[in-house]
């Protein structure tokens, strides 16, 4: 299997600016020793996925970036500034956001009072229209309960309610989870036109047929290391592996 | 029937203080997930707060309404930050029993220094008297001290329920750790909503200090049922405490002019049965 440093080549090929830096990242919940050693980069403006099986470490990786996850070690570097032992808000206020795989939409919240919950951390969020022309189903659900909503709604709410607060990094883990097929691709729809607006996005998949349609570059995670990376270009070459990788 | 509108009227002023003090509880319950037993130490703080500003600094009782809950909210926030925060994602039982020492300790120190009886405090010149309604005879202050806990129970209902403010306390009741990744310091809104729950606390203490005298078993006498309503009211529920607070204070009086035998005992058979029919309380959610 390919080591770490293999993994690294694409990132180098991308033409955006290094906006995320994760060196060595160690994690833990608990006494369970999760990451081993995590190594990989995202470029400014690009989409890149975390493919790997169930428990690999991929959603624990998106946490330990946040800062989400209590015990963790190593260096992550975001716009060159190291986040590793800051608090999640802070890392929240640098321009990070995360949509969780759970979707997080909160019960005792209507849908309006989940949109506007995260605060707007700096300049550039999209604005409410903008949001509304990706989502319109939000638009008309705005004074229901969040956890009314259908699961493709939760989804599209967890996704806009990032998007106004101006974080350029989005952190998305498993967008597509349980949703129909149409559904799927309005996600899909909405991920690639975020890269057009300029957003950077770390995704986490185990959809990779879903990945290929908006993904730029592609790390997999295995027992809490990264084991592999490519670009989109090379994906058909990689089939196979990837396929073994996956299980599927 | 003159006794029957007396006995509503005590039975809406205790109403005042459930409220206040259930209030508080819920707050604090549903934010930091601790049954703050310490809550009537710290109601009796406010009353002897009001007290030494009154008579060590000459401070009046419209200036002690600001500022003993203020005074009683900063030392709730240190008991907060030194002590309760520790006990995150513990059981129940610890934050039971922590409060409930801090209850102890408080209370003997007080009682070390001031004795069990009771402290005079006036009412103030502006509240006293009262009014002939007809029917009966209405006491200014007491007709205040209702007038006022009601305005501050609902002020605070809108604050949690309709703010941008409370989005963020009741997101955060549901998922702290989702609601700090999106940039808001939870911990930090934590402590201040303990002293926001303590303040309240105060407030109800230094509106009862003129009626009640200042005690230092005032708040310990109180507590019981006022967990009792909580309870009633559905563990962490903001209307549900306010309304069942003033609605129990008024079904006790009613029962002190119907059947007295039963006043001390009714909330809590009431609590039997809310418990044996809808565990989650009158308005609270299945966790």
């Amino acid at each position: 299997m390919p080591d770490t440093a293999v993994a690294e080549a694409p990132a180098k090929a991308a033409s955006g600016g290094n906006i995320l830096q994760v060196r060595n990242l160690e994690a833990w919940y608990g006494e369970s020793h999760i990451l081993h050693g995590i190594n990989f980069d995202v470029n400014a403006g690009e989409v890149v996925t975390l493919l790997g099986r169930n428990g690999a470490g991929k959603t624990t990786t998106l946490k330990s970036i946040m800062g989400i996850i209590g015990r963790r070690t190593g260096s992550v570097k975001f716009n060159n500034q190291e986040i590793i032992r800051a608090t999640s808000d802070k890392i929240a206020r640098m321009g990070i956001a995360f949509c969780p795989e759970e979707r997080g939409i909160f019960a005792s919240l209507d849908v309006r009072e989940n949109l506007l919950l995260p605060p707007v951390v700096r300049e550039g969020g999209l604005p409410l229209e903008q949001i509304f022309d990706l989502f319109p189903n939000l638009k008309e659900r705005l004074n229901s309960q969040g956890t009314k909503l259908s699961g493709g709604e939760q989804q599209m709410l967890a996704i806009a309610r990032i998007l106004r607060t101006g974080a350029s990094f989005l952190m998305l883990d498993e967008p597509t989870e349980g949703l129909a097929p149409v559904i799927i691709q309005q996600i899909g729809h909405t991920i690639a036109r975020l890269k057009k607006e300029g957003f950077t996005i770390l995704l986490v998949e185990q959809n990779f047929r879903f990945a290929s349609t908006v993904a730029d570059r592609y790390y997999v995670v295995e027992h809490g290391k990264i084991i592999d990376g490519f670009s989109n270009a090379e994906l058909a070459a990689n089939m196979d592996k990837l396929h073994t990788y996956l299980g599927v | 029937m003159q006794a029957l509108y007396a006995q509503l009227l005590v039975g809406l002023i205790n109403g005042s203080f459930y409220a206040l003090l259930s209030l508080g509880l819920a707050v604090i319950f549903g934010m930091l997930n601790i049954i703050n037993f310490a809550h009537g130490a710290l109601y009796m703080m406010g009353a002897f707060v009001a007290y030494f500003l009154l008579n060590l600094g000459g401070i009046n009782y419209w200036w002690a309404l600001l500022l003993a809950p203020i005074i009683v909210g900063i030392f709730g926030m240190i008991l907060e930050r030194t002590m309760l925060q520790w006990l995150t994602g513990l059981d129940h039982l610890y934050g039971l029993l922590l409060t409930f020492g801090i209850a102890l300790i408080v209370q003997g120190v007080f009682q070390n220094y001031f004795g069990s009886s009771g402290l005079p405090y006036a009412i103030p010149d502006q509240l006293k008297g009262g009014m002939n309604l007809g029917f009966m005879f209405l006491p200014i202050y007491r007709g205040w001290v209702v007038v006022f806990s009601l305005v501050v129970c609902l002020a605070t209902w809108f604050l949690i329920e309709k703010t941008r403010l409370g989005a963020y306390l009741r997101a955060a009741t549901e998922n702290p750790t989702l609601v700090r990744a999106f940039g808001i310091n939870v911990p930090r809104m934590i402590t201040l909503t303990y002293g926001l729950g303590v303040g309240l606390a105060a407030l109800a203490g230094v509106l009862s200090a003129p009626i009640n005298q200042v005690r230092p078993l005032m708040g310990a006498d109180l507590i019981i049922v006022v967990f009792a309503v909580v309870v009633i009211g559905g563990m962490g529920s903001i209307m549900g405490s306010i309304i069942t607070g003033f609605a129990l204070g008024v079904i006790e009086g009613l029962t002190k002019y119907f059947y007295p035998e039963a006043s001390n005992t009714v909330v809590f058979v009431l609590m039997v049965l809310v418990l044996l029919v809808k565990p989650t309380g009158l308005t609270g959610r299945a966790a």
